[in-house]
C-alpha cells in the first residue's frame, strides 16, 4: 500500500473543527420526520428570534434529524440543560427563547408529562432512558447537512484508521468477530457476506446500499439517512475498502425527498474532503459513490430485483444462486447490504469488535432500530440492544397503550413478518427467537395491535399488499397470493366455509416452499402466523360470521339506541350517505339498506347512542 | 401498476421539438441509464408522452417495447397526464389499523374517482402509496408536498373542501 502522508484537507477539517466555538446554548430542532408538521417554521421562528435578540454569537439553532420521539413532533431540545419540548409550533418559539434561552425556567405546557409529572429533561423520559443509542447517536444531534458537526462527533475516525493502519483481511476479520448480522431481514452475517465478495473473481467489484425501505411501517433507513448521512457514507468506505471496490450505489425510494438531498449534500461534502474519489485520503484507495432513485416497486429491496433496477430493467429477480457477491451489477461481485447494516460498521471499529460483540445475545449482536407505530403511545424510532423483550419496547420505550386499549399482537417485519401474541411479550427479540415463534427481525417494522385490530383484516392487509406487489414472475408468487387474498376477502365479509383455514394454511405452506425470492417465500407469514395464535378469529369468522374485533364491516351492523339518542342531529350531519333518518330532537335511526358502515356516525356522536354488533 | 386513467379530453400534445431538446440537454446515448432517463422526462412534463418514449428508443437504442414494460412496472411513472395537485393517500399498516381505509373511502367519495384517477377538471390526482413513513400521524394523506394526520372520515371531507377553495 502506498502510505502517501493524508491530505490537508480532512485533518484541516478535525483542526478547525477542534478549535471551533463552542456555543453556550444549543436548539436541536428536528427539520426532516417533524417536518410534517411544521418544523421548518419551527426553525425559521427560533433563527429569527435569536437573531432579533442578539444572541447568535451564544446561541446556535441546529437543524437536527429524528429525536426519535415522532409522537411529539414538532420535538425541540435545548442543550446544555437538555430540556425537551414537544408538541412545538411556531407560535412557541418566543417563549420558549424568553423562558428557557434568555431565562432559566421550563415552559411546562410543551414537556412530556408521566401522569400528572412534568418531565423535562430528555434524559430522564422513560422512552430516552431506555434505550441504547449506539447507531441513532447522531440523529438529532447533530446537522445532517454540516460535514464538521460529523466530524466533531468522531466522524470518519474509522476510515482513518481502517486506511492507515488495517489491511481489508484485518477489516473482514473484525467485522466477522462483531458477529453482525444484515439488519435489511434475513440476518445473514455480513462479515461472511465480505469474505465472500473478497474472495470473488472478476473487477470491477461494487458495493451497494440498500435503502428501499418498502415495508409498510418502517422508517428507520429513512430517519438514517436523512439524520446521519455521512455515516453510512463512512461505512461504505470501510466496506468497498475490505472487498475491493470502486465504486458503490446508494438505491433509494424516491418517497423519501429529504433523504436523497441530505445524501446528495454529504457525498459533496465527502468529495470535497478527499473521504471519496482517487487516491482517499492519500492512501491511494479509489471509491466513489452515486445515488439512484427508485420508481416505487416494493420487490425491488430483494437483492437481484435491485440489482436489475440498477441495471435499468423491470425489477424482477432471478434465481439464486449465482448470489451477487459472485455475480451481481454488471454480472461483477456485488456486495449489497441494508442502510442499518452499513451504518454500525464505523461503529464496529470505532469500539473494536470484542466492545461491540458484548451488546445483544448469542446469535445476534449489537442492536436493533424499530420504528414503532400503532396503537402505542410514544410512536417513533427506538434502538434497543437485541435480546430486548417486546414488553420493553412496548410499554417501558413505547409508553403502553393508549386508552383503554388492551394488547393484542405486535406485527413485526412487515410483509414478511408475522404477528406475535401476547403470550410472547417477555421473550427476548433476536434473529433466530423470532423465526422460532413465526415472525422475522425484517427490517424492524413493530406496530403494536389492540383488541380493536381483526386479526383475519390484518392477515387480508398484508396479503393484499404482497399480492399488488408481486412482480408476476413465478406462478406460486402470482397466483398463490391471489387465492389467499380471495379466500381472506371471503373470511371477511362472513362466506368462508368449514375446512378453508386448513386450505389456506396448506397453500401458504406450498407458496413459501416453491416461490423464486423472498417476497413469495415470506408472503404467506402473516397469513400463516395469524392462523396460529389467532384461530379462534378465524373461527369466529367462518362459523359464526361475526367479528370479535368489531373491525369487518361486512360483519356490522350499525343502529342508534333509542333511550340514548338526544336527537342532536350529529349523526345525520356527518353521515354521506344519508342513512341516518329521523327528525331533530327525537331519536334517529339508521337505514341499513343504505349505510356504508363507515363508522362516521359514531365518531361524532357524543353520547355514546350508536351501537355497532 | 402504473396509473389507469384514460380519460380521452386531457391534451397529449407535447411537440417534437421539446422533446428532441429535453432529450439533447440529457445527452442520451445508449449508455444511459433507461430508468434514470425516464425519471428525468418524468420530470420535465409531469408524466411520460408516448412521443417522447418512441424518440427516446430511437435514441436510448432500446426497443419501444421493452421501454414501455419498464414503465408499466414502476408504480411511479405515468403514461398519462394527472390531475395539477396529487393526493397520496397512506395505506401502510399503521394507518390501516387506525381507519386509513375509511379516509381512502371518504376521499374517493367526495371526489368521484378512485386510485390512479384524475378528477375531470384536472384538479386532484389521487393515489394510494404502500407507506408514506409518517406513522405518527396516522392516519395520514398528502396533498403535493403538504401532510395532513390523525384524519377522520369526516375532518378529510373538509380539508378537501377548504383546500378545493383556496387553490380556485
Amino acid at each position: 500500500m502506498n502510505h502517501l502522508p493524508p491530505r490537508r484537507e480532512l485533518s484541516d477539517l478535525r483542526q478547525s473543527v477542534a478549535e471551533r466555538a463552542k456555543p453556550e446554548i444549543s436548539i436541536r430542532v428536528c427539520s426532516t420526520g417533524c417536518r410534517a408538521l411544521g418544523a421548518l417554521a419551527v426553525c425559521e421562528a427560533f433563527e429569527c428570534e435569536v437573531a432579533a435578540r442578539k444572541l447568535t454569537s451564544r446561541v446556535r439553532v441546529v437543524r437536527t434529524g429524528c429525536h426519535g420521539l415522532c409522537a411529539g413532533a414538532v420535538a425541540v431540545v435545548i442543550d446544555p440543560k437538555g430540556i425537551f419540548y414537544q408538541g412545538v409550533r411556531a407560535d412557541d418559539v418566543r417563549e420558549i427563547v424568553e423562558t428557557s434561552v434568555v431565562g432559566d425556567g421550563i415552559v411546562d405546557r410543551l414537556c412530556y408529562r408521566l401522569g400528572d409529572e412534568v418531565v423535562w429533561r430528555q434524559e430522564d423520559i422513560p422512552f430516552y432512558k431506555h434505550q441504547t443509542k449506539l447507531v441513532l447517536r447522531n440523529c438529532g444531534l447533530i446537522d445532517p447537512r454540516s460535514l464538521e458537526d460529523y466530524i466533531a462527533q468522531r466522524g470518519y475516525e474509522s476510515v482513518e484508521r481502517v486506511l492507515s493502519s488495517m489491511s481489508p483481511e484485518q477489516v473482514i476479520d473484525e467485522v466477522a468477530a462483531s458477529g453482525l448480522r444484515g439488519r435489511g431481514g434475513a440476518g445473514f452475517p455480513t462479515g461472511l457476506k465480505w469474505r465472500l465478495g473478497q474472495a470473488a473473481e472478476g473487477s470491477p467489484k461494487y458495493v451497494v446500499c440498500n435503502a428501499d425501505e418498502g415495508d409498510p411501517g418502517a422508517f428507520m433507513d429513512r430517519a438514517l439517512l436523512e439524520g446521519d448521512p455521512h455515516l453510512i457514507i463512512e461505512g461504505m468506505i470501510i466496506g468497498a475498502y475490505a472487498v475491493g471496490a470502486e465504486r458503490g450505489f446508494i438505491y433509494v425510494r424516491a418517497e423519501y425527498p429529504i433523504a436523497i438531498e441530505h445524501t446528495q449534500t454529504a457525498l459533496a461534502q465527502a468529495r470535497e474532503a478527499g473521504l471519496l474519489g482517487s487516491n482517499i485520503l492519500g492512501y491511494g484507495f479509489d471509491f466513489d459513490i452515486e445515488i439512484r432513485k427508485g420508481a416505487g416497486a416494493f420487490v425491488c429491496g430483494e437483492e437481484t430485483a435491485l440489482i436489475a433496477s440498477l441495471e435499468g430493467r423491470r425489477g424482477m429477480p432471478r434465481p439464486r444462486p449465482p448470489f451477487p457477491v459472485t455475480f451481481g451489477y454488471s454480472g461483477k461481485p456485488t456486495v449489497i447490504n441494508n442502510v442499518e447494516t452499513w451504518a454500525n460498521i464505523p461503529r464496529i471499529i470505532e469500539m473494536g469488535a470484542n466492545a461491540y460483540s458484548q451488546i445483544g445475545t448469542a446469535g445476534s449482536k449489537g442492536t436493533k432500530i424499530f420504528a414503532l407505530a400503532g396503537k402505542v403511545k410514544n410512536t417513533g424510532l427506538v434502538e434497543v440492544p437485541m435480546g430486548a423483550t417486546l414488553r420493553q419496547i412496548i410499554y417501558d420505550v413505547g409508553g403502553g397503550i393508549p386508552g383503554d386499549g388492551q394488547f393484542k399482537a405486535a406485527q413485526m417485519g412487515g410483509p414478511s413478518g408475522g404477528c406475535v401474541p401476547a403470550d410472547y411479550l417477555d421473550y427476548p427479540i433476536d434473529y433466530d427467537s423470532l423465526q422460532q415463534i413465526g415472525a422475522i427481525m425484517g427490517s424492524g417494522g413493530l406496530i403494536v395491535m389492540d383488541n380493536t385490530t381483526c386479526m383475519v383484516d390484518i392477515a387480508r392487509f398484508f396479503t393484499d399488499f404482497v399480492q399488488a406487489e408481486s412482480c408476476g414472475k413465478c406462478t406460486p408468487c402470482r397466483i398463490g397470493t391471489r387465492r389467499m387474498l380471495e379466500m381472506l376477502e371471503r373470511f371477511t365479509c362472513g362466506e368462508g366455509e368449514s375446512g378453508e383455514v386448513e386450505q389456506l394454511a396448506k397453500l401458504g405452506e406450498m407458496i413459501n416452499k416453491a416461490s423464486l425470492c423472498g417476497l413469495g417465500q415470506t408472503a404467506p407469514n402473516p397469513v400463516l402466523s395469524t392462523i396460529r395464535y389467532f384461530r379462534d378469529e378465524y373461527d369466529a369468522h367462518i362459523h359464526e360470521r361475526r367479528c370479535p374485533a368489531k373491525a369487518c364491516r361486512h360483519l356490522l351492523s350499525y343502529r342508534i339506541i333509542d333511550g340514548v339518542c338526544v336527537g342532536c342531529g350529529a349523526c345525520r350531519k356527518v353521515c354521506p350517505v344519508g342513512a341516518v333518518e329521523g327528525k331533530p330532537k327525537e331519536p334517529y335511526t339508521i337505514n341499513i339498506a343504505t349505510c356504508v358502515r363507515c363508522g362516521a356516525c359514531v365518531q361524532a356522536c357524543k353520547f355514546n347512542a350508536v351501537s355497532v354488533d | 401498476m402504473a396509473d389507469t386513467t384514460s380519460d380521452a379530453a386531457i391534451p397529449t400534445a407535447v411537440s417534437h421539438e421539446e422533446i428532441c431538446e429535453l432529450l439533447d440537454r440529457l445527452a442520451v446515448t445508449p449508455e444511459s441509464n433507461l430508468i434514470a432517463t425516464l425519471q428525468d422526462i418524468q420530470d420535465h412534463f409531469g408524466y411520460l408522452p408516448a412521443p417522447a418514449l418512441v424518440e427516446l428508443s430511437r435514441r436510448i437504442r432500446i426497443p419501444l417495447s421493452r421501454i414501455y414494460g419498464v414503465v408499466t412496472f414502476y408504480a411511479q411513472f405515468y403514461t398519462h397526464p394527472r390531475g395539477r395537485h396529487t393526493i397520496r393517500v397512506c395505506c401502510g399498516t399503521a394507518c390501516h389499523v387506525k381507519g386509513g381505509g375509511q379516509v381512502l373511502e371518504a376521499i374517493q367519495r367526495e371526489l368521484g374517482i378512485t386510485n390512479g384517477e384524475s378528477t375531470t377538471d384536472l384538479k386532484f390526482y389521487l393515489e394510494t402509496v404502500a407507506c408514506l413513513g409518517t406513522c405518527f400521524l396516522a392516519p395520514v394523506i398528502m396533498i403535493d408536498d403538504q401532510y395532513y394526520g390523525n384524519l377522520t372520515p369526516t375532518s378529510v371531507g373538509t380539508i378537501l373542501r377548504r383546500f378545493g377553495a383556496e387553490s380556485e
